[in-house]
């Protein structure tokens, strides 16, 4: 379980990004963290990984505190799979990148072998085995990246922006990959812009705003929310908007994907067609 | 860090960070040449204490005082070596000439390193490839100078996030044996470099397509005029340097130790 109590945190040169942060994130639990540039959400999510440490406040995983160990320490519990693939990548060929962090974690041969082939073949990669990682294009890095992480099994995996540069079939593959995640007891943790995405996904929403959190709870509440999601300047996701225009012909809000909307359309409109 | 803050620009607002660099400039390089033209302590002294007045009238103290903490280490290596070597096998008299000369030469390193620093500290980037470009050095050279200094702090805000990301994947940076801890960088320096290279390739595009280069004659929105100050700087550089040549040539200057037992 991770804990967040009352954090509060000033980068060096004086910005204060966190005023007071508190959130419990249960095991095996899906949340999605939302909200505008600079509302402190990429901060948040480098508290728990221990990239950060509070300046007032506890952060803890699993009952130890974050700043009782080494990022690296907790990096074996906490997979933080960064925003840019290219401020990780460095070895000669895909499975190289992807065996970094299980020596660092003093994995043995033979399973490392086996974790890689894992991990290749859970993010279609295998092909690109032993091609540089600098040959591939934008969206294959950021599977590599993921990969890579993924390859040691942390408990809890941490995506900042994971919908960032990729196509929309991609994004679809990952919305399932990240399900499947999910399914398997792993805590998964996203950071994102993408609405839609989040939409699609349903997780606990945590919206943020200049420092604080803003609301949390289940995505069709929060963001069916028109005063809330323009409190934290995120525009409601397009299925939402539509509903609530349709709300005076006996329709309900709180409809968010594409899928609900189709069985509600169908039901009303379907039979007299 | 701290060693390169001791040599990157602060803006202040101060006389000498008014001056033309040019004319600093050109003091820099006589200060160059008198330092190595003399073999004995007493001048390097000289040169040492009277540019001390130079960074109060500019009002970086402090940043200039962490060049020359951070030079410490280089000053005593360099001590160390010219001791060792001259003691064996310099053939000098006595112990009190082969520390002079140590001394000598550990104090023309200082005298360097405190010119160029006071010289980056008083100089924006900006000026300075200003003044290049004046000199008539290439258009295309000055700007790839000022353009490499502008995106220094750039850099090093990518190499922390770059750090963090290792970092999340288990990658110790502390601890072990200098090879290891030499070798723990390798992750970190070559993203660094693919996208520095990625970047300026970029940076190369998105100015080649917004016209860089079309006008072969540039002109500039500001002028450097050398004023009445540079160009007492300038005539206090050549005087400077006059006396040096005059007194390296005809006179015999004493070292310290015959000055101390008079």
């Amino acid at each position: 379980m991770i804990k967040v109590e009352d954090v509060y945190f000033a980068y060096p040169n004086g910005v204060e990004a966190l005023k007071g942060v508190s959130l419990e994130i249960q095991d095996s639990e899906f949340v999605a963290i939302m909200g505008q540039n600079g509302a402190g959400k990429t901060t948040l999510v480098k508290h728990i990984s221990g990239l950060l440490r509070p300046s007032r406040g506890r952060v803890s995983v699993d009952d130890t505190e974050t700043t009782k160990m080494s990022v690296a320490t907790l990096a074996r519990k906490v997979g933080f799979v960064f925003q840019n693939p290219d401020h990780q990548l460095f070895s000669e060929t895909v499975e190289e990148e992807i065996s970094f962090g299980l020596r660092n974690f003093g994995f043995e041969e033979k399973t490392i072998k086996e974790r890689v082939d894992w991990a290749l073949n859970l993010l279609d990669l295998t092909e690109y085995r032993g091609v540089s990682p600098f040959m591939l294009s934008g969206g294959e890095r950021k599977r590599v990246a993921l990969a890579s992480v993924l390859a040691w099994d942390p408990k809890v995996v941490i995506l900042d922006e994971p919908t960032i540069g990729q196509d929309s079939q991609q994004k679809e593959r990952l919305r399932q990959f990240i399900t499947q995640l999910n399914r398997q007891e792993k805590t998964v943790i996203i950071v994102t812009h993408d609405i839609e995405f989040v939409a699609e996904c349903r997780p606990r929403v945590v919206l943020m705003a200049h420092g604080k959190i803003l609301a949390e709870g289940e995505a069709a509440k929060i963001l069916t929310d028109p005063e809330l999601v323009s409190q934290a300047s995120v525009v409601l996701p397009e299925i939402a908007q539509i509903f609530l225009k349709l709300a005076d012909l006996g329709f309900p809000k709180e409809v968010i994907d594409v899928y609900e909307a189709g069985r509600l359309l169908l039901e009303r409109f379907g039979e007299s067609t | 860090m701290s060693v390169f803050d001791g040599f990157k620009f602060r803006s202040v607002s101060s006389p000498v960070h008014r001056m033309d660099p040019r004319a600093k400039f050109f003091y820099v390089c006589v200060l160059f040449a008198v330092a190595v033209m003399f073999n004995q302590l007493v001048p390097l002294l000289v040169l040492f204490i009277i540019q001390i007045p130079f960074v109060l009238v500019a009002r970086v103290q402090k940043e200039w005082l962490r060049s020359m903490k951070g030079s410490a280490l280089f000053a005593i290596l360099i001590f160390a070596m010219n001791l060792l070597s001259l003691y064996f096998y310099g053939g000098y008299a006595s112990l009190a000439s082969i520390l002079e000369r140590s001394l000598t030469m550990t104090a023309r390193f200082v005298v360097l390193i405190e010119s160029f620093s006071i010289f980056f500290l008083t100089t924006s980037p900006d000026l300075l490839g200003l003044a290049l470009e004046q000199s008539h050095v290439p258009y295309e050279l000055c700007f790839a100078f000022t353009t490499a200094v502008r995106f220094v702090p750039v850099l090093a805000e990518e190499a922390q996030t770059i750090m963090d990301a290792q970092k999340a994947r288990g990658l110790e940076l502390e601890g072990g044996n200098f090879a290891r801890r030499i070798r723990n960088y390798i992750p970190i320096l070559i993203p660094l470099i693919v996208n520095a290279i990625r970047r300026s390739l970029e940076l190369a595009e998105t100015m080649e397509s917004r016209a860089w280069g079309a006008n072969k004659k540039r002109t500039n929105l500001y002028v450097l005029r050398a004023g009445q100050k540079d160009l007492l700087l300038i005539l206090l550089s050549i005087s400077l340097l006059a006396g040096s040549i005059y007194i390296s040539a005809f006179v015999k200057v004493p070292s310290l130790t015959e000055i101390l037992l008079v």
